[in-house]
């Protein structure tokens, strides 16, 4: 095992929610032209409707999901595309780009993983009738932020 | 700026037309623009159309944009292109291969289009 993959600063996962957030705010304010606002969990928990997922592998390996409810995943890919985005196909496309998005941004703010952490290619779940079980048994984190007044949960689970 | 022919690569339809609608915001008059969703399929659209500029995603399923931009270097209709990667694959070490791969800039998502200015308009010989 390279132990450099140990530099990803475990000890230093307790900081990575602020991270995470971030991340997720700079890609809804530059990506989708809205800024989302950070929201207590247990307050807004979304409807599961569409759920985006993008693998980590490498230094980091886990994966990482957005979830929200079928109205705001539209809502998103209208603001990406305008009044074109009107196919099921289109809204669950930018929910992928914007978990790929939300992934690399992630990777990339934190120090230690260059070039040693690759994303999988998205995968998008319509429909909320599904059990999530995910191998990455390690550490999981989650942010609950508010689109529009919509609740966005984008969790991050990764194996120790 | 004489217009100009892109192909855009990238697994997903809206990044493909945000890049397209970030070219243009930038200034950059497109006479065509030529899609295609992996690297094989930019590889077959760059021996039938004259393409001018190329922008370029790295993950990609089928062919990647690092081996697409590595296989376009032994083509005759592609060299000369211009390659700019826009990747949420930002590590030095993907900037450093995709450039010595004859990638000609590097663009991380999530980018502005200003971004896209500054990193395109230089490889069309023009001052952003």
């Amino acid at each position: 095992m390279n132990t450099d993959a140990s530099l990803v600063t475990r000890s230093h996962e307790e900081n990575w929610l602020p991270i995470l957030e971030l991340a997720v705010e700079e890609v809804f304010e530059i990506m989708v032209g809205c800024r989302v606002k950070v929201a207590e969990q247990s307050e807004h928990k979304p409807n599961e409707e569409f759920t985006a997922m993008v693998g980590l592998a490498g230094a980091l390996c886990g994966i990482l999901t957005v979830c929200c409810d079928a109205k705001t995943a539209g809502e998103v890919a209208k603001r990406m595309l305008g009044d074109t985005a009107d196919s099921q196909q289109q809204v669950a496309d930018a929910l992928g780009e914007v978990c790929n998005m939300i992934a690399g941004n992630f990777k990339n703010k934190l120090a230690g993983t260059d070039g040693r952490c690759m994303l999988s290619v998205p995968t998008v779940i319509s429909g909320g009738e599904y059990s999530f079980h995910s191998l990455a048994e390690g550490t999981s984190l989650e942010a609950v932020l508010l689109f529009e007044g919509a609740p966005i949960a984008v969790r991050l689970q990764l194996e120790h | 700026m004489d217009k100009i022919t892109a192909l855009i690569v990238d697994d997903s339809s809206v990044m493909r037309k945000i890049v397209e609608r970030s070219l243009r915001q930038a200034g950059i008059e497109l006479e065509k623009v030529v899609e295609a969703s992996n690297g094989a399929e930019a590889l077959a659209a760059v021996q039938s159309n004259k393409i001018e500029l190329i922008l370029c995603d790295i993950n990609m399923p089928v062919m990647d944009g690092l081996e697409f931009v590595r296989q376009a270097a032994t083509i005759a209709s592609a060299k000369g292109i211009p390659i700019v990667m826009i990747t949420t694959e930002g590590s030095e070490t993907h900037v450093v291969q995709a450039l010595t791969a004859g990638a000609r800039g590097y663009i991380r998502k999530p980018f502005t289009p200003d971004q896209v200015k500054e990193h395109v308009l230089p490889v069309l010989g023009k001052k952003p």
